[in-house]
């Protein structure tokens, strides 16, 4: 890069500041976008099972029963109701108005205090069936809190052979918000990268000013680069805007260090930067960059990307299909280091991954945009 | 009057179809993304890797341990054989889980002292975490009973008899791809409808129709049966797949289901078509679609419920379309709704589609000139 290729560049960069400072849409999409939905999201996308509706049914209550159904009473967990049939149950459960069926028989004190192991009968919806197994596992505690209770009132040995002691690491309270929301900065600011490239191209095609551009003497990398550093500026500034808003109003820790973070951010935001521009100047009409914009951006990062869905849980060939898609390996970092840490064996790699994805797409979007006049 | 109304959705079928790029877009990508996420989006536990460290070697917990590596869910990585591995696995996300036997295991067992066993999980991704310590605690509580069945110990005095209505091995599949249904019928429509009026608007043959003997309301009409044609199709061929290929099955009947299709369809033009009508280009229509589209399936409770959120955001998912239709489509495949149970779900999609539709009626008198 030569001495009028700089001077070049330095007023390219300078027509570009100027252009976004005097438009406030790149800016709203840049920084009010961001914050607006993670707000929005952050507030909203929970996996936390609170107040779910469970029906009691007890057909002979007692002093027994009553120990058992009182400590769904005051549970954060459920909203327990009165039901005085099974049937009166099942009809609330098939109109929706309860999500379990708690159901002590009328012999259930008499079977426990003669042979035990007396059952309780649990009826969960399992149209939502992660929903059913949070339940279910939130029933199973209540159910051994209860038994060893009971036996230390009455002074028996613990019923249970085994003390199961669950250790959940890094998020010990089990707080679904404190992977959702790094997550969501991921899917966040793909959906930015994206959006910010595609005015940032098609904005000089359509009021004609590249071709303005084309006829300088400034070549198609030196309009590329005028064009990504100061849109890459405004993507770091929402990514900066999303992580105090995460950290500050969420209250989801931050435990590695704002270095690796900031790192990590700018080889994301290079490649969705890339991403978005090798779209832009790919599909020949507006209706098929949108298909591919949304087929290729955001519904990926909602579902493959390791954000709520497991990839450790997804069959083999769909497994492979999340290699290509930038916000798995930014989602991975993200999550370690909020809640880990610098775990260089996840940081490492996956930044090595952005890395290699960032040079692909800029390269290809070098490639495929000419000066082409159509 | 009709003729003419036909002649132009024959046009807007046209315009979208004729392209191959276009046609291939409307086609291709909804079906690969159906089998993709059909796969992809799952809660169920698959090949958790596991590690575990036995420090009781006796033949209590080697039965124990059996039962671990026997599970088709979990996955064996690593044998431990002291503690110091461990924080590096779990850390480095090789492993999900560990699983720590005590030392005195069997001794405690014999004595009927509670046996420890110690169960680290990686909490990174709280939600299989909890699956992680529900699934365990099945095994564990499997193992309790066949050794108090074999020892002769009494046994607890009550226990858990855990059924599951509409979905009885919970299987996260059937919940997630009747939601992808509406999902990229969402997708498909909204932008179809979106950006036929900018399209129109910005290649200047907006003000040629107008200046045809065309009325507004036909023009409007003309730009929406397009889309809910196409939204129509391309549903039915993803509830095709959902019942043939991922054998969901299909409980209630075709009428419940196509009901509230049809007015979940209507609703979205109607958002479309407002998008459109506001916008003065396609890229500005483009955004508007990008911009409803997000929040509306992350707020819809396709991938998380909506009773977990705030009331705040509840209120707020009560203007979203999808919302309704999620409830529709799952209730007819899973619970076997029908049309009266589901009334509830209908009206507001209808009241969505009637004020949208006239909203954009409005704007377009309004900007046609």
């Amino acid at each position: 890069m030569n001495a009028a290729s700089l001077r070049r560049l330095r007023g390219l960069l300078r027509k570009e500041f100027l252009q976004i400072l005097r438009d406030p849409s790149s800016l709203a999409v840049a920084f009010v976008l961001p914050t607006v939905l993670l707000l929005i999201f952050g507030d909203g996308v929970s996996l936390d099972a609170r107040n779910v509706p469970l029906a009691l049914v007890v057909e002979r209550p007692d002093t027994l029963t009553a120990s058992f159904t009182s400590q769904f009473e005051h549970s954060p967990f459920f909203r327990p109701r009165r039901f005085f049939s099974i049937q009166a149950a099942e009809r609330a459960m098939a109109a929706r108005e309860v999500e379990g069926i708690i159901w002590l028989p009328s012999d259930f004190t008499r079977r426990a205090a003669s042979s035990g192991n007396s059952p309780i009968g649990v009826i969960v919806n399992g149209a939502d069936a992660n929903n059913a197994r949070i339940i279910e596992g939130y029933l199973q505690q209540a159910w051994a809190n209860w038994l060893v209770a009971q036996a230390r009132a009455d002074g028996r040995p613990s019923p249970l052979p085994l003390a199961a002691q669950p250790q959940v690491r890094f998020n010990p309270a089990v707080r679904s918000r404190n992977y959702l929301v790094p997550g969501l900065i991921a899917v966040i600011m793909t959906l930015t990268g994206a959006l910010l490239t595609a005015l940032v191209i098609a904005r000089e095609w359509e009021r004609g000013t590249m071709e303005a551009l084309m006829v300088t003497r400034a070549t198609m990398r030196e309009i590329l680069i005028a064009k990504l550093i100061p849109y890459f500026l405004l993507g770091m500034g929402g990514m900066a805007a999303s992580v105090a808003i995460a950290v500050f109003l969420f209250d989801v820790p931050l435990r590695g260090s704002l270095a690796v973070l900031t790192g990590a951010s700018a080889l994301f935001m290079l490649a969705a930067l890339g991403m978005g521009l090798l779209i832009s100047s790919f599909a020949r009409n507006q209706f098929v960059a949108g298909q591919i914009a949304i087929i290729t951006t955001f519904l990926p990062a909602f579902i493959l990307s390791g954000f709520v869905f497991d990839i450790n849980s997804m069959p083999g060939a769909v497994q492979i299909i999340t290699h290509v898609v930038a916000a798995r390996y930014f989602v991975a970092i993200l999550q370690s280091v909020f809640l880990a840490g610098n775990v260089w064996s996840v940081i490492l790699p996956n930044a090595a991954a952005l890395a290699v994805m960032a040079a692909i797409f800029l390269g290809a979007a070098r490639i495929v945009t000419r000066k082409r006049l159509d | 009057m009709w003729r003419q109304v036909v002649a132009l959705i024959v046009k807007e079928l046209l315009v979208v179809l004729r392209d191959k790029q276009s046609r291939m877009v409307l086609v291709g990508p909804p079906l690969i993304q159906l089998m993709v996420f059909g796969y992809a989006a799952t809660y169920n536990l698959n090949n958790v890797p596991i590690a575990i460290y036995n420090q009781d070697n006796s033949a209590p917990s080697r039965d124990l341990v059996a039962r671990f590596t026997g599970s088709p869910t979990l996955q064996l990585v690593a044998v431990l054989h002291s503690d110091r591995r461990i924080d590096e696995l779990i850390d480095s996300r090789q492993v999900q889980m560990v699983l720590v036997i005590d030392p005195r295991f069997t001794q405690s067992l014999l004595t009927r002292v509670p046996a420890p066993v110690q169960v680290i999980v990686d909490g990174r991704n709280s939600n299989t975490a909890l699956l992680i310590v529900g699934y365990v605690n099945t095994i564990l509580s499997e193992f309790a009973l066949a050794w108090d069945a074999a020892h002769g110990n009494p046994g607890p005095m009550a226990v858990l008899d855990m059924r599951a209505r509409y979905n009885p091995t919970l299987n996260s599949q059937w919940f997630i791809v009747p939601g992808i249904v509406a999902v990229l019928t969402q997708v498909v429509t909204l932008l179809v409808v979106g950006l036929s009026v900018a399209r129109e608007r910005e290649t200047g043959t907006f003000d040629q129709l107008l200046v045809t003997p065309l009325r507004q309301f036909d023009i409007l009409l003309g730009k929406c049966l397009p889309g809910i044609l196409i939204g129509v199709i391309e549903a039915s061929v993803i509830i095709a797949a959902a019942v043939w290929w991922f054998d969901v099955p299909l409980r209630g009947g075709l009428s419940a289901l196509y009901l509230g299709l049809f007015l979940f369809v209507i609703a979205v033009t109607g958002i479309g078509l407002m998008i459109s009508a506001l916008a003065m280009t396609q890229q500005q229509a483009l955004l508007g679609a990008f911009l409803f589209m997000v929040p509306s399936i992350i707020l819809s409770g396709f991938a998380t419920p909506i009773a977990n959120m705030p009331a705040w955001v509840q209120d707020l998912t009560l203007l979203n379309p999808m919302r309704y239709f999620l409830v529709i489509v799952r209730g007819v495949f899973l619970e076997g709704s029908s049309v009266s149970s589901l009334a509830s779900q209908y009206w507001p999609m209808a009241v969505i589609g009637v004020v949208t539709l006239a909203a954009a009626g409005w704007l377009f008198r309004r900007r046609a000139y």
